[in-house]
């Protein structure tokens, strides 16, 4: 008997390791711009391109920057969510419409709702690499100093938003 | 009139060969440029496509990122700072041979850890069954018997 406690042992550890290897989502490599300042720049709007817009213009706020584009399949999959949140008035949402033209990107606003605030354009996704976005949709959350808070890869789900995002947004609105 | 045809196919295409291509040549300076941007990137991971390196995906960020590294060259940049710029952004994951430091110990020793374990435990299994062997001695009466098993003991028996 004893002797088969060892090789059940180490069988035991060696299972827990790849059930918890394998439910990691190997997508999701954790952002080191949590805790830093969103890093800043300047570009045009997206509906008006003459009006420029700037992170630091919303100092005081906490705010959600929501990575987007029209190319993009998954973006559809939380929309209805965004729309949703923007209703609500808790928060306020800011696109980042990324490495999109802009005729495509004002029709599928028409087409599925717009839930931004406003919409920034980064043709040239210059801001998402400073940014680190790898995977759009992407979101991530603005405390009142400017300072990213929380990075969601991929898109925003119902069960994220209730139990992650906004008891944060919460938290940092005091 | 086939060979003619094909004679001014050939031409044609030719001609036009140039027409398709689409990247200018490099010019010297290029050269170099290119060279060291192939040798970062090959140093970082696609995060689109986790299993390729930048330098040989074909992702729209890929194509972006190189991009940027060659831009960062031309204006200077050394390979630590470019290195440095990339993982400021997306975290030492972009790297294909981490640094070592408090979370990646496990990452750089785990493998050797687990090799001197097995090694242990191999010593430990040979040392036991050794002293197992050494104990099998026979008593008088299982020396008989085995001979006689073996046919070395008694004649009679022997064929």
């Amino acid at each position: 008997m004893n002797r088969f406690l060892l090789p059940l042992g180490i069988f035991i550890v060696l299972v827990a390791f790849l059930a918890i290897g394998l439910n990691l989502n190997p997508r999701e490599v954790p952002s080191p711009l949590i805790g830093k300042p969103a890093p800043a720049f300047v570009l045009p709007q997206l509906h008006q391109p003459e009006a420029r817009f700037a992170p630091k213009d919303l100092q005081g706020k906490v705010w959600l920057l929501n990575v987007w584009a029209s190319w993009c399949v998954s973006c559809r999959q939380e929309h209805p969510i965004l729309v949703e949140l923007a209703k609500r008035n808790i928060v306020p949402i800011y696109g980042l419409n990324y490495k999109d033209p802009r005729e495509d990107a004002l029709r599928w606003l028409k087409q599925f709702g717009d839930p931004y605030v406003l919409s920034i354009a980064d043709v040239e996704g210059r801001v998402g690499i400073d940014y680190g976005v790898y995977g759009v949709p992407e979101t991530y959350l603005i405390d009142k100093a400017g300072v990213i808070r929380f990075k969601q890869i991929g898109p925003v789900t119902q069960d994220v938003l209730e139990k992650t995002i906004l008891p944060l947004v919460k938290e940092l609105q005091q | 009139m086939t060979a003619r045809l094909l004679f001014v196919f050939c031409l044609l295409s030719s001609a036009l060969g140039p027409l398709n291509a689409r990247e200018a040549a490099p010019t010297a300076a290029d050269v170099a440029v290119e060279r060291r941007m192939v040798a970062i990137s090959e140093e970082l991971r696609c995060l689109v496509c986790q299993n390729e390196s930048l330098a040989g995906s074909q992702a729209d960020l890929a194509k972006d990122l190189r991009r940027e590294i060659r831009e960062q060259i031309q204006a200077g940049r050394s390979d630590q700072e470019i290195l440095d710029f990339m993982v400021g952004r997306y975290g030492d994951f972009v790297r294909y041979r981490p640094p070592l430091k408090g979370a990646t110990l496990l990452l750089w020793f785990g493998p050797f850890l687990l090799l001197i374990a097995g090694l242990a435990g191999l010593l430990m299994f040979l040392r036991r069954r050794a002293r197992r062997v050494a104990e099998a001695t026979l008593s008088a009466e299982e020396r008989k018997k085995a001979e006689e098993l073996l046919g070395i003991g008694d004649r009679g028996n022997g064929p």
